[in-house]
């Protein structure tokens, strides 16, 4: 049986932002239903938790049972909803997509989520860089007021609710939760130490959940459906409901596809649905299969690959943000990985030593190998130098991040590292002169 | 990497926010439990309107708000969006990350910095054009990714580049 896509059902919609498009596909029926029959918030959470929800943005983390963190008791202060719109991560761009072309179904979902966790002022943490995206959530919302479902007194329900969009200003650490909430409140970007965690004390020192766009959308889903429904998609028991995967790279047809949780990498990247194989039928070299933190596959590991947070945690790797970064055999992994640590030299947040030195001597040694003035000794400097970042020294798992394409991609393409010392060019542009 | 700079330019002329502008502070503060979480947001009013922070604006942002010049400046600095100084009428921002570099953004980069005779960094001397290299724009399925100002030009080639900035110069 064919698979029907639920988070994308709309996305080809002509004017899919629309909320009157909205309404008529059925949709805002889960927040009236809250409205009207006003179960216990408890409840919410229980069927979410039922669902088995995994959230979406990176970690994994169960949403239902981050959503009960919240103290029963918090003593007067308010409680805070953040949807985390900061996507960020190399290689991802699904939360673009339903920002941009189904934002109502975003909404919705932080309408019933902030009723589930008691809160009556939401926030949309959008990276600086979503100019449209900004804009379509803020009209929006505006649309969102204008039929009822937000305000003071919403549908005559006694419950309140407001959403405000912050925008950031250009830094991916603002991704991380706590850097969010610091961004939030108008400060650096930086991680905080943990705990408290962000639902004991996160925005104003309050209540706090940070929710991914993607496991908020799942929400209004899970509600219209049942937990049994979105629990019954997917791989098992602990990898549950429909899941967007970002394919990027050297394949045919990049994009956005939706597809039951543990769809395999193989059939993401081959299948006629999704990547239709490789451009100019070249082999597959190497595979990022959760965004630029995610250790890198070999084409051998990605054979049996189901890509869920189990199964491709299994393979040493992460499923992260469900970026999949496809690279061919003319890709130059050396040259690749300096990218990758080119990136986290921009992005560390000057927090931690290990990071704010660690990430510019990656680059730089990185640098020196690809450019052919490698020392014989940097090779063996990587692992060494990854060791001393990722040993829980630093406040968040940035570092951590940092060196997932040196402490893969130097065991497994030790060739190529070796190659660039030795002969001061690349293996890849060799191998096409000896085949010329 | 990063340039480090720890605060931004002067512009010469004093600063304040036009009754429109304190409109909108004042329903932004109204938003947030803290006027210090106004910050981002103000800043982007300034920029809105300046194209970028100069040093004047940055004394009436930490004025209006309670929060030393230092503060503001600790935070201006740290997030790359915000402008230190006055940049071209056209941001062109090639994004290089990793979808995009498998996709050529690098030699994208390199051909609009020999055609427009400037690096990454810098702005032309008719104040037309600056070129800006950023990190990941989720533009990923469409890369080589960039965004002119605040829109998105995807997936681009030099000769769609070409075709642009010919387009770009000739508006006045």
């Amino acid at each position: 049986m064919a698979y029907e896509k639920v988070l994308l059902a709309r996305i080809g919609k002509e004017n899919s932002r629309a909320i009157d498009g909205y309404v008529r596909d059925g949709g805002y029926r889960a927040w009236e239903k809250v409205l009207r029959e006003k179960p216990e918030p408890a409840s919410i959470s229980e069927t979410v938790k039922k669902s088995g929800l995994r959230g979406r943005g990176g970690a994994g983390f169960p949403t239902g049972v981050k959503w009960t963190f919240i103290p029963t008791d918090t003593k007067g202060k308010p409680i805070y909803l953040v949807l985390n719109a900061d996507e960020s991560e190399p290689g991802t761009f699904k939360d673009r997509l339903l920002i941009e072309r189904d934002p109502h179904l975003v909404l919705e979902g932080m309408m019933i989520s902030a009723y589930a966790i008691g809160c009556r002022r939401a926030y949309i943490y959008i990276r600086g860089e979503f100019w449209d995206g900004a804009r379509i959530l803020t009209d929006a919302i505006r649309e969102a007021y204008g039929k009822g479902y937000l305000g003071e007194n919403v549908k005559g329900s006694g419950v309140e609710l407001d959403i405000v969009v912050h925008r950031g200003a250009g830094a991916y650490i603002c991704g991380e939760e706590t850097a969010l909430l610091e961004s939030l409140e108008g400060k650096r970007g930086q991680p905080r130490v943990k705990p408290p965690f962000p639902a004991v004390s996160g925005a104003f020192a309050c209540p706090t959940i940070v929710n991914n766009v993607e496991t908020i959308a799942c929400v209004p889903l899970i509600m219209n459906r049942g937990a049994e429904w979105f629990a019954g998609i997917g791989r098992n028991e602990k990898n549950t409901g429909p899941k967007l995967y970002c394919l990027s790279g050297h394949v045919n047809r990049p994009g956005v596809y939706e597809a039951p949780m543990g769809l395999p990498l193989k059939d993401l990247i081959f299948g006629d649905e999704y990547g239709r194989g490789m451009r100019g039928n070249r082999n597959v070299k190497a595979v990022i299969p959760g965004g630029a933190s995610a250790p890198m596959l070999t084409a051998a590991e990605i054979e049996d690959c189901p890509l869920d947070f189990d199964g491709v945690a299994a393979k040493g790797s992460m499923l992260g943000s469900a970026a999949i970064v496809v690279m061919n055999e003319d890709t130059c992994i050396v040259r690749a990985a300096r990218n990758l640590a080119k990136f986290f030299a921009h992005e560390s947040c000057g927090q931690c030593t290990p990071c704010r030195e660690g990430c510019p001597w990656l680059l730089k040694v990185l640098t020196r190998i690809e450019a052919g003035q490698g020392r014989p000794e940097d090779v063996e400097l990587l692992l060494p130098m990854a060791r001393q970042m990722n040993n829980g020294m630093t406040l968040c798992v940035f570092a951590d991040a940092a060196v997932g394409h040196v402490v893969s991609t130097v065991p497994k393409f030790r060739e190529e590292y070796d190659y660039h010392v030795a002969h001061k060019r690349c293996l890849v542009g060799a191998r096409e002169e000896v085949v010329a | 990497m990063k340039k480090l700079r720890y605060s931004s330019r002067e512009c010469g002329a004093p600063f304040s926010f036009t009754p429109e502008e304190s409109r909108a502070i004042d329903s932004l503060l109204g938003k947030y439990a803290t006027k210090q979480a106004a910050l981002l947001p103000v800043l982007w009013i300034v920029q809105d309107r300046m194209g970028w922070i100069p040093r004047e604006a940055v004394e009436a942002v930490a004025d209006l708000l309670g929060l030393s010049t230092a503060f503001v400046d600790g935070v201006l600095t740290f997030y790359t969006m915000y402008n230190l100084e006055p940049i071209g009428r056209y941001d062109l921002q090639f994004c290089t990350s990793i979808s995009c570099h498998l996709n050529g953004a690098d030699d994208l980069l390199a051909h609009c910095e020999r055609k427009l005779g400037i690096h990454a960094g810098e702005t032309t001397p008719d104040r037309k054009f600056t070129i800006t290299e950023v990190e990941c724009i989720a533009g990923c399925d469409r890369a080589p990714s960039m965004q002119v100002n605040d829109r998105y030009h995807e997936p681009m080639t030099p000769e769609k580049l070409d075709a642009l900035l010919a387009d770009l110069a000739k508006e006045a």
